[in-house]
């Protein structure tokens, strides 16, 4: 710490130049997405004649207006996303966090057992295809939002980060608790799941950005326009441009369909959450990543 | 025979010691640790029902499936879907390109990753080096969806910067959705500036991990910033630069788990962009979903979950060899 507090001439040189190759990468992260941001702002116009520029041209709140009144699919898609995620995201805790606690008492005698029936899925999978047939002709979940849900209920990877982390919590705890009285699934609840907020929080976190981010599922399972997922939605407003420049005959039938800063607007729409809450959660996202690579 | 048989017969009822191995001890221990295992039960139920139940499903892969009749009710063809598969052209190319992508995100990701890493801890302003490592993350947590419409930005044929820029020179436009030899580098590119981040984490936690004492003493006897990254800090991480390599590595044909989303949404599906952009996912995608084809995709399914076991567990293998600590299983 102290030899790098009094920077030389020596030093100075080369952390001008580091320091010019983090500006300029971190521009290219940067400016890319502010470029989206100002093509949602630009009038349609303007952009017809101009293309996608970083100096605004002419700009107005169109694109948002007309996705906030005149389409209500991406309000829709807004609505059933931040369902999904919320929904999935504690259902996954839940479920995650009840299987991985037992998972790392030592007084469970198939443990192992079990651990291996979790990993397992890690290594060999049956694959798309049955795994397509299950979810849309056997359970019947074509265009139901459980379909989004429920196959995501548990995630192997997660199971494990948290069952190493109930395993390096002192016994002495769940002792003391046994020794008041408390039974077992009590001791969780009250005892155990407060200590292992910072854990649920990360782990959390990556489910809920996962859900948030999943297009693929949405574009197996649900055909209805009232259920797509915003990536989805946005997956779709995509391929249909790429169909409107191919075909001219069409444009004037296809009108009812988002116009360019529209759809970037929309775009802006999908990272916005969480690009707004980056900043406060970017600490957890750090230690999730550094947890996930360390052991799982 | 009879006699023999009653005989054991009975030693299975009345010996003690049979009964505590199978079922009394069992009993017994589902009975002492009762709440444990109930709560285990809906994960482990979820997982049944999403992982295991698919296997059987890979049977399908040897059937001429059709949706009427069901998995079982279908007809039996042997090898003759997976025939289909390695007879056209698709497989090799298919399968070339998920390994050569892969190969190329791994090192010249790796290779970036490490040298941020290096770099953003030799920085004395703690600042602005957690100000870059920030800013570096922010697109891993982007989906490919949304990394699409940024490309597309850029890449548009009449409305995109790049080709405002190359007119700018007087240069001719691109049509960048129309010729797959851009698409070697744009998807190399792409993936860079989204993951890179990722790896960079990692690494950063490993270098901070390292002792404190290994440049005291290096600084004592002379060596200079250049020196230390060389002879201290880069043998130092190189257990987990080779870990990051080896998992990655048996990931490639790693279904369900690998990032495929990229090579089907960034070209936007454009057919004429395939032979540089379809992987083996995007292949058993589009046969799945374009064509309703069940047999040959779930073949190719098949045919990559078992490639891709048989990469986890050597990759596996290999890690446990080189850093036990490491290794998955």
């Amino acid at each position: 710490m102290e030899k790098s507090a009094k920077p030389g001439y020596k030093s100075l040189l080369p952390n001008i130049a580091i320091h010019s190759v983090f500006l300029i990468y971190c521009l290219l992260v940067i400016l890319p997405i502010i470029m989206v941001v100002i093509i949602s702002f630009t009038d349609e116009g303007f952009l017809n004649i101009a293309g996608y520029r970083f100096i605004p041209g002419k700009m107005n709140l169109n694109a948002y207006i007309y996705i906030f009144t005149g389409n209500v699919t991406v309000l829709n898609a807004y609505a059933v996303t931040m369902l999904v995620t919320a929904a999935g995201t504690i259902l996954n805790l839940i479920i995650s966090s009840l299987l991985s606690y037992p998972l790392s008492r030592a007084e469970v005698k198939y443990r192992s057992r079990i651990s291996f029936f979790v990993m397992f899925p890690l290594l060999f999978s049956g694959g798309m295809v049955p795994w397509y047939i299950l979810i849309s002709k056997y359970l019947h979940l074509s265009d139901n939002l459980l379909a989004l849900i429920v196959p995501y209920a548990v995630s192997s990877v997660y199971v494990l980060i948290m069952r190493n982390f109930f395993r390096d919590l002192p016994d002495a705890i769940v002792e003391a608790a046994r020794i008041d009285g408390s039974g077992e699934f009590n001791t969780f609840i009250a005892v155990i799941l407060p200590l292992s907020k910072p854990i649920i929080a990360t782990v959390g976190l990556f489910v809920g950005i996962f859900f948030w981010n999943d297009w693929y599922t949405c574009s197996l399972f649900i055909s209805e326009n009232k259920l797509f997922t915003l990536q989805y939605l946005l997956q779709i407003i995509m391929n249909q441009i790429a169909f409107l420049q191919g075909n001219d005959m069409l444009r004037g039938t296809l009108d009812n369909l988002p116009s360019e800063s529209a759809r970037m607007a929309a775009c802006v729409l999908t990272v916005a959450p969480i690009l707004f809450l980056y900043p406060f959660l970017q600490r957890y996202i750090v230690k999730g990543l550094t947890l996930g690579a360390v052991k799982t | 025979m009879i006699k023999t048989l009653k005989n054991l017969k009975n030693l299975k009822v009345n010996n003690p010691s049979y009964n505590s191995i199978m079922s009394k001890s069992f009993f017994k221990e589902m009975k002492k640790n009762k709440s444990f295992y109930i709560m285990m039960i809906p994960g482990l139920f979820v997982l049944f029902l999403f992982s295991y139940i698919p296997m059987v499903g890979v049977l399908i892969a040897f059937k001429n499936y059709s949706p009427s009749k069901g998995i079982i009710g279908s007809e039996w063809v042997g090898f003759k879907n997976f025939e289909f598969f390695f007879k056209s052209i698709d497989a090799f190319s298919v399968t070339i390109n998920t390994i050569s992508y892969n190969l190329v995100f791994l090192i010249i990701g790796l290779a970036i990753s490490l040298m941020f890493a290096i770099l953003i801890e030799q920085l004395s302003n703690k600042y602005l080096a957690s100000f870059y490592k920030s800013v570096i993350l922010i697109p891993y947590l982007f989906s490919w969806v949304v990394v699409a419409y940024i490309l597309f930005a850029f890449l548009s044929p009449d409305k995109g910067f790049i080709n405002y820029v190359l007119g700018l020179f007087g240069k001719e436009w691109i049509s960048w959705y129309g010729d797959p030899i851009y698409w070697r580098f744009i998807i190399p590119i792409s993936y860079i500036w989204k993951n890179v981040g990722y790896a960079m984490i990692i690494l950063i936690a490993g270098i901070t991990g390292i002792s404190k004492d290994y440049y005291e003493a290096a600084e004592i006897d002379g060596a200079n910033k250049f020196q230390q990254t060389v002879k201290i800090t880069i043998p130092m991480i190189m257990p987990i630069v080779i870990t990051l390599v080896l998992i990655s590595a048996g990931k490639i044909f790693y279904a369900n788990f690998g990032d495929w989303g990229m090579f089907y949404t960034l070209p936007k599906q454009s057919g004429i962009l395939l032979p540089a952009t379809d992987v083996i996912d995007t292949y058993i995608y589009r046969s799945l979903k374009d064509m309703g084809d069940f047999g040959i995709s779930s073949a190719v399914g098949f045919y990559q979950s078992c490639v891709g076991c048989v990469l986890v567990l050597v990759s596996n293998y290999v890690v446990k060899k080189f850093d036990s600590e490491s290794s998955i299983f």
